[in-house]
């Protein structure tokens, strides 16, 4: 027997007050990032130590916490302290509070720190207080809470109209109004329907998915569940980049906890709502994150993207209504359903609602996951990662991966929403975002653009397949300086019928790199055209 | 290629039975084809022919269809493995952190070793980004993530393995 809404909180209750007992609690840092450089030992080292001295310290994992080039990081319950680069040197400090000059120096606070201040937390509110791999911690924090709710207070078209009134738009990178699309599903009629999250974030130095399905798997869960009931589903998938072990572990873990617990499976929270969920593993193709050919990945086949229409809420997953939404989108619906529309929709600016997740990566000062409100200018997220190590200065940033551009320093006062990015040629994307530094080739970056989409091109579709070939092979050209004008009018002729003809937004967005390259650095492109004199 | 021979002697193989398992598992569904090739790669370590030929009749799918399918995702090899995996990590921020380097290192490592003819030593995979951008650039060696790597520190941790 699942658990009811009134267990639910008796169960939430219950967590708190076994987790009270403790004097103090330690967050280590369990992302995959930070287990590369040793948090699975130091956390074991940290509970041994913790059970020596008396059990009164709390050892237990969290989710990525933002600053993970300073990995591993340790954060402290009662004051809010960050540990950085902690080592199991300084178990004695953190568990017993024996005075450390070293430790000390690598403390800062969670709060006011320049990276963590600015930041507006929704969708990462839980990195740092939630253990991912105990459904109870999430229950303890409010979870599955939106999920009681919308199920025993609100009728599916009641969840819907809420998620619409938000604002919310897709956050895998175009920005469609995700109430629009919960709608178009809902109307279908049909006795099947799926709900799809899109975890195949292919997006190169994109790691904002990777980061919230290992640090709050149970929170994608429970925003899949929500619009489930609001669509009038009965079957999820979770389609996961092969490359994210770690990512794939977690949701296994929390789907058998949620299960077992009655929050997903049959008759959920004792209502007569049921829903399932699968997890499909991908195998490498970037082409995948498009929704039509994750589609075909799922049922197995080769991930060949096909025509539009007829769109996925028609004619989806084995020909049904399938909504699919990304994984920061189902994230944001649970703090939707508890806090209300109005709450999320006085928060972001007029067209773009909410806060994104941006991983900053390249050539900043500190790496990590930076969540602000939209409208905020990018300049300040760079600043909040430091700024370029070294004090170097930003020459750009990239947005949205392959498909996106780049942004030159003079115009980092854009602010961030999906309109203000797309008229400066590059888009949102998913939430990656690459500085680079005065010592980087735009040119080179275009060409190393241009050569993942080659080899990432399904070969479907002619313009894209043959296109990016001959693209890379003209940048190729710029790069060895043996390019010509006619060699440049080729090339943005190649990009329009690229943008104009590809079946698929892999091609159609293909030349939006090399397009932003031109536009803002045309004179590195110049100065590849002559050939330059050998140097004595 | 056969790919049935046991790693190590005496000790019973029991990889077919175990692949046999995870396909009744599935139902032997053709739509699971995906997971069936995943699982016959994680315990043979890649595709061979008679392997694909068996997928195809268990799950009912015409050759064409799971040949298409294995050659179409990244992840699967028709190839044995060789005996150490360099993954160098080639997304965007490993890229702009001096990725080219690394794989340029490993592949001439590869290449001198084919030139003493010690191919099958290190085998050098991409991978389009692992979305551990704070400890770029990386490399995976044998499934160890080597973070902010230089040129001499892989070429130190490739001498170690004796790759």
């Amino acid at each position: 027997m699942g658990l009811n809404p009134d267990d639910l909180q008796d169960r939430a209750e219950a967590e708190r007050e076994r987790a009270g007992k403790f004097r103090e609690r330690l967050h280590v840092c369990t992302a995959a990032s930070c287990q590369a450089i040793g948090s699975w030992q130091l956390e074991a080292g940290l509970q041994a130590r913790a059970k020596a001295a008396g059990q009164q310290v709390e050892v237990c994992g969290t989710g990525c916490m933002g600053m993970c080039s300073k990995g591993p990081l340790v954060r402290r319950q009662s004051d809010g302290a960050l540990f950085l680069q902690v080592t199991p040197d300084d178990a004695p400090a953190l568990v017993e509070g024996t005075p450390s000059a070293g430790l000390e120096k690598r403390k800062v606070s969670f709060e006011t720190h320049p990276f963590f201040a600015g930041q507006l937390r929704i969708v990462l509110e839980n990195a740092g207080r939630v253990d991912p791999e105990r459904i109870d911690s999430y229950v303890a924090a409010g979870g599955y809470a939106a999920l009681a709710r919308a199920l025993t207070q609100m009728k599916p078209v009641d969840v819907v109209a809420e998620v619409t009134r938000s604002g919310l738009r897709g956050r895998g990178g175009a920005g469609y109004p995700t109430g629009v699309k919960w709608q178009l599903v809902a109307k279908q009629q049909s006795d099947v329907k799926y709900v799809v999250c899109n975890a195949d974030e292919g997006d190169p130095g994109a790691f904002m998915d990777r980061s919230v399905l290992e640090g709050d798997p149970h929170r994608v869960l429970e925003g899949m569940a929500i619009a489930a009931y609001g669509v009038g589903a009965r079957h999820g998938y979770i389609y996961v980049r092969g490359e994210y072990g770690l990512a794939i572990t977690r949701l296994q873990t929390a789907i058998r906890q949620a299960e077992k617990e009655g929050l997903l499976g049959s008759r959920i929270l004792d209502t007569t709502f049921d829903f399932s969920v699968q997890i499909r593993i991908g195998a490498g193709a970037f082409v995948c994150g498009e929704e039509t050919a994750l589609i075909a990945s799922i049922e197995g086949k080769r991930g060949e993207p096909r025509p539009r229409p007829p769109y996925p809420p028609e004619k989806g997953l084995w020909g049904k209504p399938t909504l699919i939404n990304n994984v920061e989108t189902f994230a944001n619906i649970p703090p939707i359903i508890v806090r209300g529309a109005e709450w999320f929709a006085g928060i972001g600016t007029e067209r773009s609602k909410g806060t994104k997740v941006f991983a900053v990566a390249g050539k900043t000062e500190l790496t990590g996951l930076i969540e602000v409100p939209m409208g905020t200018p990018v300049r300040r997220i760079v600043e909040m990662a430091g700024g370029i190590a070294a004090g170097g200065k930003v020459k750009a940033i990239q947005t949205g991966g392959p498909s996106g551009g780049c942004v030159p320093e003079a115009l980092l006062d854009v602010p961030v929403d999906y309109e203000s990015l797309v008229a400066l040629g590059s888009m949102m994307g998913s939430g990656g975002l690459i500085v680079m530094d005065e010592g980087t080739s735009m040119v080179d970056v275009a060409r190393y653009f241009m050569e993942f989409c080659r080899d990432e091109s399904c070969g479907k579709c002619v313009p894209c397949r043959a296109g990016t070939v001959q693209m890379h092979l003209l940048l190729q050209k710029f790069c060895g300086g043996e390019a010509t004008e006619a060699d440049l009018a080729l090339l943005q002729a190649l990009a329009d019928l690229l943008r104009s003809t590809s079946l698929c937004g892999l091609g159609q967005s293909a030349p939006n790199p090399v397009m932003t390259a031109l536009r803002y650095f045309p004179e590195e492109f110049a100065a590849r055209m002559r050939k330059e004199p050998p140097r004595p | 290629m056969a790919d049935t021979a046991p790693a190590v002697k005496n000790v019973k193989d029991n990889r077919a039975r175990l692949f046999e398992r995870a396909m009744s598992r599935q139902g032997y569904a053709p739509d699971a084809l995906i997971e069936v090739l995943h699982t016959a790669q994680e315990l043979f370590g890649f595709l061979s022919t008679d392997r694909l030929r068996e997928v195809s009749r268990k799950l009912r799918l015409p050759p064409s269809r799971v040949l298409g399918v294995a050659t179409f995702y990244n992840f699967f090899s028709l190839q044995p493995k060789a005996e150490h995996t360099a993954l160098v990590c080639t997304g965007t921020a490993c890229y702009v952190a001096g990725a080219k380097g690394l794989l340029d290192a490993a592949q001439r490592r590869c290449q001198q070793a084919e030139a003493r003819g010690r191919s099958g030593k290190l085998g050098i995979q991409q991978a389009r980004c692992i979305g551990s951008c704070g400890l770029a650039p990386l490399v995976v060696l044998d499934g160890r993530i080597l973070p902010k790597l230089s040129v001499e520190a892989l070429e130190q941790q490739l001498d170690e393995v004796g790759a």
